[in-house]
């Protein structure tokens, strides 16, 4: 394993979660558009990257817990595209 | 370092990487819980757009934000406490157990009143649905969708309050700490997840039609 993120370094990876909250709420301000959808998912991709690499420490761990960590990525992503895919070549 | 210091050393690594492991297992099986729906929400979203950019017009985007803040900020506090309860700083790791405790209440207390908002206004799904309003008909689609993965995620924020209210009780009581840190770990990871499904909850819900 690798060293602890420290605490204060916690502290600012919160205030660039919140950062990025204003921002998606920022996406609100004018027309109702396409591109803030995709906008407004990236910024939620950007958070949990930050969430889980820093708080949930898999940037701190090896091995297992990232095989596991993916695993459960890989399910959704099979649900989603073998769902999309289907539905979309009916 | 001596030879049954290092092996202890050893032994309380395997240990803590095994609880990790069982909960990180358990989040996997989760992921595919709430797969289900993000599904249905991506499929019925593609069928009628209409439909969810007039649902996501009717969502309190004021207090969807506040409690997105207020998760995100809990989180930090979890975490910390699990830096600190490893250094044996019991007052930090109870203070910030606390106030991760008391904003998840608060989340859930936010929450509670956008559903009596939704009552009053209506947009709870079946007979009584916008009675004598020519709306989307697709809209209880989004209602439907929008109780069923809201209500599943605020089901996960009472288990976590009452599972951090555990661990707070134990580190009061001495049971948790410096040589028995994992519990705060483990719950952290359970609360950092449920953080991490209302972060994609939020802009599927408050964010659309906007």
């Amino acid at each position: 394993m690798k060293s602890e993120v420290p605490m204060c370094d916690l502290i600012g990876i919160g205030i660039a979660l919140l950062f990025l909250l204003a921002l998606s709420a920022l996406t609100v301000i004018g027309p109702s558009a396409g591109w803030k959808t995709i906008v407004s998912l990236a910024i939620a991709a950007a958070k949990l990257v930050l969430i889980v690499w820093f708080f949930m420490r898999l940037g701190r761990h090896r091995g297992l817990i990232r095989v596991f960590a993916a695993a459960g990525l890989c399910w959704l992503s099979l649900l989603l595209v073998l769902g999309f895919g289907d539905y979309l070549t009916r | 370092m001596s030879e049954t210091a290092a092996v202890s050393a050893e032994v309380r690594e395997r240990h803590e990487i095994t609880t990790q492991l069982g909960m990180w297992g358990f989040l996997a099986t989760e992921v595919l819980f709430f797969g289900g729906f993000f599904m249905a929400y991506a499929l019925y979203r593609h069928s009628y757009p209409e439909a969810f950019a007039e649902g996501g017009r009717h969502m309190a985007f004021g207090l969807g934000t506040t409690n997105t803040a207020l998760l995100l900020i809990s989180s930090v506090f979890v975490a910390i406490a699990d830096r600190a309860v490893r250094a044996g700083r019991r007052g930090l790791t109870l203070g910030c157990l606390a106030t991760a405790w008391l904003m998840g209440l608060a989340f859930l207390g936010i929450k509670a009143i956008e559903y009596t908002q939704h009552v009053s206004d209506h947009l709870v799904p079946g007979r009584h649905f916008l009675p004598g309003q020519s709306s989307n008909p697709r809209l209880q689609l989004f209602m439907y969708l929008y109780f069923g993965m809201t209500g599943l995620h605020a089901f996960h924020m009472i288990m976590g309050l009452i599972a951090v209210a555990w661990l707070m009780n134990g580190v009061r009581s001495g049971r948790i700490g410096p040589s028995r840190p994992e519990p705060v770990a483990v719950i952290g990871l359970y609360w950092h997840f449920v953080d991490c499904v209302w972060v994609v909850l939020y802009p599927l819900f408050y964010l659309v039609g906007r």
